[in-house]
């Protein structure tokens, strides 16, 4: 017999931000499966341990992913808990929802599921989160037949995410709930049925703020920006003057010292090609200063989380693609093809590409998917003279400048 | 049978009129209280968003929950956020007043806009995952009911972000966040030789440790692990079930510091570890939550405006930030894996 009372979580009633707990209760009203994880989880807090049995394969037909097994280590003890398996769901661009969608996906879980969700999970998909097997299938037939799709897991694209864009937001560069609804639509294959070394992800946020945090989360990250210069409206500038010290929290905080304020004019000047669109100025001045007319984005490589080779920021290898458009999108599709095919090739089994791109080095990688070199590619150039020259391109005779042998 | 490869839903279709009739011709936002922003397009129409912090993990109760109030304010349209915040979506401004009185009359806990603590992006800790060193709904609950007054005020230096992994696979943002906790293990594997020789793929196994630690064992058809080169970052268990590796007793929370992804200013970067290990005091973590008020508190005391953590640390200098924490410093600090050297000071340039 299970010991029901929880003393521990209990204690996570109290207090002033939402309580899990409450939300885990809720659903035990309704759903034995949810009371029992309950159980399992006071007594994971009561021993300071996890009690979930490693690892788990499970799925539904014509996909190798989208759903997480898992099973309880006490199966006697926690029957209704010994398959608690979690379905992900492709989420909406920019997690946009009516109602009516909403609870189309309330009424689909509560049927088979513990009632239990994320929203979301860190990749962006909804979780439902603890199904017995045999409902895997028909959960999936039936949030099929009102219009969902499974997101990723394994060795696959994952879900790609967004940021609120062009939806709600003034400094987007570009579509990115387009893009990512385009995209993701474009790679279906790839997202559904695991065929590469290892993970890998693709995030688009729509300025270099980031919201999707994109730089350090997926292993291409798509930043939007411009390539001509900031859009200024001074009469705006003299208002913000009124109420705050341009000079101190704008100008001095310019990581390029390129923003000049007159407080005789009160104007707001700026030299245009020393700007970096790091977006510090438009942060505080968003009434005032806008981002130029031609807009585009920058596409990185290689972010990660630690495992195996230290987490890794994605990097720079296109400064500017044009996002605008349909033909847009296409290009960054081919681009993503010869990336995944290089990686498919060359990547060790769970190696994520910018672990790959480490161990053979950035000209293999350029190489490889036929980008020209640049220098906003790096920080600074290298500082060793250990450069691999292309021998083919060198002559080889083996002879001195007389024609003598070496 | 369930239609193959259909994608996503449609997001056009789930878009309130105001945000298809202002689609990227946003002018201008303002934030004109804690939790609220107001957005106004070129037409001059103004959208409303309300945020309100979640717990992530949420019943079906709390998701027909938030689309009544949404179906009554918001004509049945809302959104949740990169940080696991719902926003309702307010297009009548007549009915701004009425959702915030009834939010707060419900319990709802509106904020984490601007310079606030907004939630913490989390992982699965015990409560579904297999491979934890710590639990993440009962940390962040902690944590976000001692820092509550964060949430709803907007009266930090700058915006702060908060990110918990419960172990070094670290999912989500806890590499690049301004405070990280992470769960850690501080003991090597116990190796189940029975399980290995039952299914384990050895070469893989040995490939999964990134210090090299794991070598074959022909002979017993299992492998040895060398502990002098273990610092048990648990991915041999998430390789091979014979790997177990947690440790009640010594499983628990290093808290990492500075991350940021934004290139607003200076450039992204990495969280760096300040403490190593904080015990895993269930349900409430009480060393945990001190140990984050105390940094939060220090760089509210001493931060330029607009700072975030990273930038303050990296212009006072580590050294300052570890004497003004007393927080004690250790060689655990000190990096020894791949990319180490470049985190030596190699300067004269340093404070006493």
């Amino acid at each position: 017999m299970t010991e029901k009372n929880t003393p521990l979580l209990d204690e996570l009633e109290k207090g002033k931000w939402p309580s899990f707990v409450t939300e885990i209760k809720r659903a035990a009203v309704k759903s034995e499966a949810a009371g029992e994880l309950l159980q399992v989880l006071e007594r994971s807090y009561k021993e300071r341990r996890g009690h979930w049995k490693h690892g788990g394969i499970v799925g539904v037909r014509g996909y190798g992913g989208g759903v997480i097994g898992r099973y309880v280590d006490e199966p006697q003890t926690y029957p209704n808990v010994a398959e608690f398996h979690t379905v992900r769901l492709l989420q909406p661009s920019g997690w946009f929802y009516n109602t009516k969608t909403l609870r189309t996906v309330c009424d689909i879980w509560e049927k088979y599921g513990s009632g239990l969700t994320n929203m979301h999970g860190s990749t962006g998909d909804i979780i439902l989160l603890g199904c017995k097997t045999e409902h895997i299938q028909p959960i999936f037939d039936e949030f099929s037949d009102a219009g969902f799709d499974l997101g990723g897991s394994g060795s696959c694209l994952r879900t790609p995410n967004c940021c609120v864009g062009p939806g709600r937001c003034e400094h987007a560069c570009y579509d990115t709930l387009e893009a990512c609804y385009n995209i993701t639509n474009e790679f279906m294959d790839e997202l559904h049925r695991p065929m590469w070394p290892y993970k890998s992800k693709i995030k688009f946020s729509g300025c270099a703020n980031d919201c999707t945090s994109s730089i350090a989360r997926s292993d291409c990250s798509v930043i939007g920006t411009w390539r001509d210069t900031l859009r200024i409206d001074q009469e705006a500038v003299k208002e913000y003057a009124a109420k705050i010290n341009i000079k101190a929290a704008v100008c001095d905080k310019c990581p390029t010292s390129c923003l000049t304020f007159n407080a005789e004019t009160q104007e707001l000047s700026v030299v245009g090609e020393d700007c970096t669109r790091c977006m510090h100025c438009i942060n505080v001045m968003p009434k005032a200063i806008q981002p130029g007319k031609e807009k585009g984005a920058t596409i990185l490589i290689g972010g990660k989380s630690t495992i195996v080779q230290s987490a890794f920021m994605s990097w720079v290898i296109v400064p500017f693609m044009k996002m605008e458009a349909e033909d847009d999108f296409a290009e960054f599709k081919d681009l993503m093809r010869r990336i995944w095919e290089w990686w498919d090739e060359h990547g060790k089994s769970r190696e994520r590409i910018g672990e790959t791109i480490y161990r053979l080095g950035m000209t293999k990688f350029l190489n490889g998917i036929e980008v020209a070199p640049v220098p906003q590619m790096v920080f600074r150039p290298r500082a060793n003279p250990y450069v691999f020259w292309n021998q083919d391109d060198l002559d080889r005779s083996g002879t001195a400048l007389d024609g003598s042998k070496l | 049978m369930a239609i193959l490869d259909q994608g996503p839903p449609h997001y056009k279709k789930m878009l309130p009129p105001i945000v298809q009739e202002n689609y990227g011709k946003w002018k201008y936002h303002e934030i004109p209280s804690p939790g609220v922003l107001k957005h106004v397009g070129e037409s001059g129409a103004a959208l409303y968003s309300v945020r309100v912090g979640t717990p992530r993990l949420v019943s079906i109760d709390f998701i027909r929950d938030v689309c009544v109030i949404a179906d009554e304010y918001c004509d049945g349209f809302l959104r949740w956020t990169t940080r696991n915040n719902v926003e309702f979506l307010v297009s009548d401004e007549a009915k701004l007043k009425p959702l915030l009185e009834k939010l707060e009359a419900e319990g709802y806990s509106v904020g984490g806009t601007g310079r606030s603590v907004s939630n913490i992006v989390h992982t699965q800790g015990w409560v579904h995952c297999h491979t934890p060193a710590t639990d993440a709904s009962g940390v962040v609950k902690a944590v976000m009911d001692d820092l509550y007054e964060y949430f709803n005020t907007m009266k930090l230096p700058a915006k702060l972000k908060m990110g918990l992994a419960c172990c070094l696979n670290m999912c989500g943002a806890a590499h690049c966040s301004d405070i990280a906790i992470v769960g850690v293990h501080r003991t090597p594997p116990r190796i189940n030789h029975e399980v290995i020789r039952k299914g384990t793929e050895i070469p893989s196994l040995v490939a999964s440790c990134p210090t090299g630690a794991i070598r074959p064992d022909p002979k017993n058809k299992s492998v040895i692990v060398n502990e002098d080169k273990c610092m048990y970052c648990g991915n041999c268990y998430t390789m091979s079930p014979a790997m177990e590796i947690y440790d009640p007793k010594n499983d628990g929370i290093a808290i990492l510091i500075g991350g940021k992804t934004s290139n607003a200013r200076t450039s992204p970067s990495f969280s760096r570890m300040v403490i190593p290990f904080l015990p895993n005091t269930a349900p409430r973590w009480p060393e945990t939550t001190e140990a984050i008020r105390k940094i939060i508190e220090l760089w509210i005391a001493n931060a330029n405006d607009g700072e975030r953590v990273g930038e303050w640390v990296e212009r006072i200098g580590w050294e300052r930030f570890f004497t003004l924490a007393e927080l004690p410093f250790s060689d655990m600090l000190i990096d020894d894996y791949i990319f180490s050297r470049e985190t030596f000071r190699t300067s004269a340039q340093f404070k006493y």
